[in-house]
């Protein structure tokens, strides 16, 4: 177990230095800077701050001293906001972020499998095919068509729920969510439906099933005690992909719904060509995905213990 | 019941004609309503898309200061105008223009690279192949759409870039899925044959093995095409893909927000023709994929 979790660490060493690298690369190769503004700076004044921030210095040692602080855990000062650490502004924006995303794929994971499963049992029948049709607009509904229409309907038309902001005070805070988890969980829910949908019918063919079946069990039993683990394989190996299109999807519905988030730091960071507020948001959900990628092979492993090693 | 039975069941006892792959999967096809409904209306959505704003009264990118937001179907506008007295129908379809267009370039450019790269990884198979998937597994692990977000503000909203960086990004699952399709294409008797006479190995991929994939390319390429309009849409939202006066629907989704408490129809309208065209495009997708793809027939 330890070896394994050292060999995935160093594994991942590389693909974190191409990613750092690429990105890098990419935002000091790009016209325009930091310090670009309607007004321009005296040229004293942008000498003093590319030297304060190092960026008079050759690239390579830019790169270089980026690694070094990097691996000290420091990020680097925001450009951007100026009297700020990136690493603050990665502290103070990712809760929001998380606490959107993992509302999400919970509740994906709740209705989709739910969904799934019913559809499976009642495969070929009206149910079945009323299922599949949501999902099907589920997924061919992008979430920022449905977060506007959302908000259109719950907050400007009915007024049950606020259009965006964080809000505070008592109930405040939550009823914030609800329209930006909802819209966020949507497209996940779908596929995660459809995924579980196609292996639970698998499933349910197979000659266990059949003979717990035969034996008299019922369906309740079969589908909880028998079905549903194996059937939650592809699922499991989903989540990866999942999380990917829910930190994609945060950039939209920060932005929609003005939640303080990285999402948000991200779009406005690089539209300002804030290089260590990118870059920093890039390697951290980097770190991150390659980190969760990981509990997903842990978990399948627990699942499916003919792929273990 | 007097029509003869179709399909592989009653091929069991009564012997017949052999049919080719495409025939077989095309009945199969032809059997499936919502796939096929998909079809025609994606052809009449092509063909409006097409000609519709050579026909139509009005220009896209011509503002009208007299008729500012005017709701639908007043002055002659079907679907009224936006904020800048511009006419929604021409626009709606100037914009599918646009993001039909870049779901075909995109998903071209992703075919080609994930093509090349899989048949290469599959048929050489040994170290090649395991570098080759290695850097696949490490390219999935990257956060893509930061990098496209990225790519798109630091150097310009050029439209030849987001094809190709939209394209750049969907290659991964088609390098994948063409390199287990030619693993198995790798052992059967014609390859061997081929190889034996002495046919060189780029020669092989490209006479032999990639015409044999087409199949699974034609699934994966009508759902490549929806996830690269959204794509496509999604950059557009946040101000980073088409810019004025072209249009996309994923640039009127993002204007028709601004004014959806006044001008309701101007976000309703291009949503949508988006969600139509990425619906029909999924349900041909999954229509095609049970009819060419011979191992999810078991239960038929």
């Amino acid at each position: 177990m330890l070896r394994l979790i050292l060999r995935r660490l160093l594994e991942s060493i590389p693909t974190l230095l191409v990613l750092i690298a690429v990105t890098f690369f990419m935002m000091r190769m790009a016209p325009g800077g930091p310090f670009d503004s309607e007004k321009r700076l005296p040229a004293e004044v942008e000498t003093n701050l590319r030297a304060a921030y190092h960026l008079d210095e050759p690239l390579y040692q830019q790169f270089g001293r980026y690694l070094w602080n990097l691996a000290q855990g420091d990020f680097g000062p925001s450009f951007q906001y100026r009297d700020r650490t990136v690493t603050e502004l990665i502290a103070s924006g990712f809760p929001v972020s998380l606490q959107l995303g993992g509302l999400a794929i919970l509740i994906a994971l709740l209705i989709g499998v739910t969904l799934g499963s019913l559809a499976a049992l009642r495969q070929n029948r009206p149910a079945d095919y009323a299922t599949m049709a949501v999902a099907m607009t589920g997924i061919s509904v992008p979430n920022f068509v449905l977060a506007p229409l959302l908000v259109l309907v719950f907050a400007i038309y009915l007024g049950w729920l606020p259009a965006g902001g964080l809000g505070e005070g008592d109930g405040g805070g939550w009823r914030n969510l609800v329209l930006p988890v909802f819209t966020l969980a949507l497209t996940q829910v779908a596929y995660i439906a459809r995924l579980t949908r196609g292996s639970m019918i698998e499933v349910l063919r197979s000659n266990y099933i059949r003979t717990a079946r035969a034996q008299g069990l019922s369906t309740a039993t079969i589908l909880f005690r028998h079905a549903l683990k194996p059937a939650l394989v592809p699922v499991v190996s989903y989540l990866g992909p999942a999380t990917a299109g829910l930190i994609t999807g945060s950039v939209v519905i920060e932005t929609i719904f003005g939640l303080p988030g990285l999402g948000r730091y991200f779009v406005n960071g690089a539209l300002n060509r804030d290089y260590t507020l990118v870059l920093g948001i890039v390697v951290f959900y980097g770190a991150l995905i390659i980190a969760f990628n990981f509990l997903v092979d842990l978990l399948y492993g627990w699942l499916d213990p003919r792929s273990r090693e | 019941m007097s029509a003869p039975a179709v399909g592989a069941a009653s091929a069991a006892t009564i012997p017949e004609a052999p049919r080719s792959l495409w025939s077989d999967a095309l009945a199969t096809l032809r059997h499936n309503r919502a796939a096929m409904t998909a079809a025609i209306i994606l052809g009449l959505l092509v063909l409006l898309v097409v000609f519709g704003p050579l026909l139509s009264d009005f220009r896209y990118d011509k503002p009208n200061w007299d008729e500012i937001a005017a709701p639908p179907l007043t002055q002659g506008h079907l679907f009224g105008t936006d904020s800048l007295g511009r006419d929604l129908y021409t626009r709606t379809l100037m914009g599918g223009r646009m993001s039909l267009l870049v779901g075909l370039v995109s998903t071209l450019v992703s075919l080609i690279i994930g093509i090349a790269w899989g048949a290469t990884a599959g048929f050489l198979g040994g170290r090649v192949d395991r570098v080759m998937m290695r850097i696949v597994d490490l390219l999935y692990a990257l956060p893509f759409m930061f990098l496209v977000i990225l790519l798109m503000v630091l150097f310009g909203r050029n439209i030849l870039l987001i094809f190709v960086a939209i394209g750049a990004i969907n290659w991964l699952d088609m390098a994948r899925i063409v390199r287990g399709q030619t693993l198995g294409l790798k052992q059967r008797e014609f390859i061997e044959a081929a190889r034996v006479s002495g046919v060189k190995p780029g020669r092989i991929i490209a006479k032999h093995i990639v015409p044999n994939l087409l199949g699974v390319v034609v699934i994966y390429v009508t759902l490549t095409i929806p996830q690269v309009i959204l794509v496509e849409s999604f950059l557009s939202f946040l101000g980073l893909g088409v810019q004025e006066p072209m249009t996309s629907w994923g640039v009127m989704v993002s204007d028709g927000a601004l004014e959806m408490e006044t001008a309701p129809w101007m976000l309703l309208f291009p949503a949508l023709f988006l969600a139509i065209t990425l619906f029909c495009f999924n349900y041909l997708g999954d229509g095609l994929r049970d009819a060419l793809d011979p191992r999810d027939r078991s239960g038929r």
